[in-house]
């Protein structure tokens, strides 16, 4: 059979494609690489803690996935710090949270010649490459809430660290009981590693002479499922008739209690403090069976973020351990080991100061 | 499609009215339209930000589509074969998980990328058993396994990721080709997309292809070995996914279950909206090529846009998905009638 004049018009067209699409791209090639060497200056230079804070800064900020309403929250501080400073921040996520999602977003920041980016990263290492090369080109990375891989920013802002959640539950519940009782922890799984980080340091805390009445009978799992953490809560009372005081480390577990509690006859009784939404505390702060429980801001950690994206490109700070910059409303931070950044001590959230926060 | 190779021979005559015959087809190919779609692209990214039209945007552009590019070459095939693999982005996740354990198990790269191609070979096998030995309709098996794949991806490594790969082969798969702007995995896709045009447009297995898709039956009945032919599709398919996965992992260092999460449906449009029916038996590899610029293309305008969400990445592509079903039909109706309108003009072969 001859070869059809048909069949080779098609492979034919198949280089053609290729060829044009790519000489198409090369024509288009005339404004890069012109400002590359102005930018690596305040990378190598030190910290100039006077310096001006840079005019109409622009960042992007990445959440791991957009539509998550306490991701939104969090970005929120972003803008506020930005626009506060004179400058601009766009949110611009990935539309799931898959590793590699957020590189595309990565790449088209860079393109934009943002001054900063701040990411949630998804995955620690899949989007370190592409942030490298966006440091390569100036800009400067700051990470939040859950950290990329450290050689890929220059500063991590923590929302909190977990040697601060342990001691600041613990405060909170002594403070209920007057330091005096047994006390129970509903934990999530037994194995969530950053839930078994902060019982531990509640642990050690316990040990300390000041809470020496105060005694830790069991850690019960609610699995963060609402309904068995309910029923673990409803169980906690029943072995332990002079329990004082619950710790629900998990959004999920000390809404649970809270709602068992609302209903039994130790309402108001049995304290209990936890991590938890204010939205989805409020009604059992309002109806006194919480009087108290904690939770860092969202927005504060975008706002602090923000901040710190802002020093880093007026080279206020580096990213080195030590340095010190003003973060606007929240006064001033110190940069810790590993370039990290820590918001501070949770917040505590009671009848008092609840409305002001949604989220 | 079909029956103009034969025409061409048999009246020498009339030569130079056929090659005139050919130009008119070939303007309104599709491929044309692509290519004036590009243009347009072209011109309104550009519109949106002076940073469209660079080498900056190919590279990360394109590297961004790797993987779907790659597998949308064998998806092609199958689906000029009038059948659908949609399970082909949970094969990379397959992939992209057994790498990651394999090489957490002290296996060397060289020795994982085989055993990973040889398990995305084996799945495709699997699809194409259960649609040629037990009959059952692609469509179906291929939803069923994009589950079951994916399911078998977070078996084997979990909620974990695996990010030491050895630095010398993830720099293979991020860099640029020989000092251009071209990415690797890019000229990887460039050798495999010549290597299907030629399978596919010039050989008598890509005929049978075309044979199959178009008519079946005839073909079943014309001596063609249909189940063996799809099944090597589904196999090539497997395979070829594989292949993506092992780039996605190298690219971005990072083996995990949930990576390229609706790559297939990315992959689909781009084989769809180059011109490949949905029915089979038509469509090109150079169409599909088109194809994917024009999607990277958009993808690219919308991120560098500074005021359209990424969410409209998914909307554009499910839009242009509908499009390119609906286009040739409308097309295909329009045609039909006005020939029936003007019934006497048109000659017979």
């Amino acid at each position: 059979m001859k070869f059809p004049r048909q069949h080779a018009l098609r492979v034919l067209l198949t280089a053609l494609a290729l060829v044009a699409a790519l000489a198409f791209v090369a024509c288009g090639e005339t404004n890069d690489d012109s400002d590359d060497s102005s930018s690596a200056q305040s990378q190598e230079g030190a910290a100039n803690p006077d310096a001006a804070i840079k005019k109409g800064i622009k960042t992007v900020s990445i959440p791991k996935q957009l539509g998550n309403p306490y991701e939104e929250f969090e970005h929120s501080g972003i803008d506020e710090a930005l626009e506060e400073l004179g400058g601009s921040n766009r949110i611009n996520g990935p539309t799931d949270a898959g590793a590699s999602t957020q590189i595309p977003i990565i790449n088209a920041a860079v393109q934009q010649k943002v001054d900063a980016i701040i990411i949630a990263g998804n995955d620690p290492n899949a989007v370190a490459p592409a942030l490298k090369q966006a440091a390569q080109r100036g800009v400067k990375v700051v990470g939040m809430d859950s950290d990329v891989a450290p050689d890929a920013r220059s500063v991590f802002v923590n929302q909190v660290t977990t040697q601060l959640v342990g001691q600041n539950q613990v405060e909170s519940i002594a403070r209920q009981i007057d330091n005096k009782g047994e006390i129970a922890i509903l934990s999530a799984t037994a194995n969530a590693t950053n839930q078994n980080a902060w019982i531990k340091v509640m642990k050690e805390e316990l040990k300390k002479p000041k809470y020496k009445d105060i005694k830790l009978v069991k850690v019960a799992y609610g699995d963060d499922d609402d309904q068995k953490s309910f029923q673990e809560t409803q169980g906690l009372l029943q072995a332990y008739p002079n329990l004082k005081g619950i710790i629900s480390p998990t959004t999920v577990g000390v809404a649970a209690a809270a709602r068992y509690l609302s209903t039994s006859p130790q309402k108001g009784k049995i304290k209990l403090t936890g991590l938890g939404f204010p939205n989805q505390m409020r009604k059992f702060v309002k109806d006194g069976t919480v009087e108290e429980f904690q939770l860092w801001v969202p927005k504060d950690v975008g706002y602090l973020a923000g901040q710190a994206a802002a020093a880093l490109v007026s080279g206020r700070i580096t990213g080195k351990e030590g340095e010190k910059f003003e973060a606007g409303r929240l006064g001033e931070y110190t940069i810790g080991a590993n370039g990290e950044i820590v918001l501070g001590p949770l917040t505590t959230f009671n009848k008092d100061n609840i409305d002001e926060f949604d989220f | 499609m079909q029956a103009e190779t034969a025409t061409s021979e048999s009246a020498p005559a009339a030569a130079s009215h056929v090659a005139g015959r050919d130009w008119r087809r070939l303007l309104g190919r599709w491929e044309v339209l692509l290519v004036g779609l590009l243009v347009v692209t072209a011109i309104a990214g550009q519109a949106i930000s002076p940073e469209f039209l660079t080498a900056d945007s190919f590279t990360t552009g394109s590297l961004d589509l790797s993987e779907i590019a790659l597998m949308a070459l064998p998806l092609a095939m199958v689906i000029v074969a009038a059948e659908i693999d949609l399970s082909v982005a949970s094969v990379l996740a397959l992939s992209s998980a057994l790498m990651a354990y394999l090489w957490n198990h002290g296996q060397p790269v060289e020795t994982v990328i085989p055993i990973c191609l040889a398990a995305g070979a084996l799945c495709g096998a699997f699809n194409g058993l259960l649609v040629t030995r037990l009959g059952l309709p692609s469509l179906a098996v291929t939803i069923g396994t994009l589950a079951l794949f994916r399911g078998l991806a977070f078996v084997v490594i979990g909620d974990e990721s695996v990010t030491d790969f050895p630095v010398t082969w993830t720099d293979r798969a991020f860099g640029n080709f020989a000092g251009t702007f071209v990415p690797n995995t890019i000229a990887l896709f460039a050798v495999l997309a010549v290597a299907f045009a030629v399978l596919l447009h010039a050989t008598p297995f890509g005929r049978s292809v075309f044979a199959i898709g178009a008519n079946e039956e005839a073909a079943y009945f014309s001596g063609l070995r249909v189940k063996r032919i799809k099944l090597i599709l589904f196999t090539l398919s497997g395979t070829i996914a594989a292949l993506a996965g092992v780039v996605i992992t190298l690219r971005n260092s990072t083996g995990a279950a949930n990576v390229g999460q609706g790559f297939e449906l990315t992959a689909v449009t781009a084989v769809l909206l180059g011109g490949v029916s949905i029915f089979g038996g038509r469509g090109t590899i150079a169409g599909v090529i088109l194809a994917l610029f024009l999607l990277g293309g958009i993808q690219k305008g919308i991120l560098l846009s500074e005021s359209i969400s990424s969410y409209w990445i998914q909307i554009v592509t499910g839009a242009l998905l509908v499009g390119s079903v609906l286009g040739p039909n409308v097309a295909r109706r329009v045609a039909d009638a006005r020939r029936r309108l003007r019934p006497i003009q048109e000659e017979g072969p």
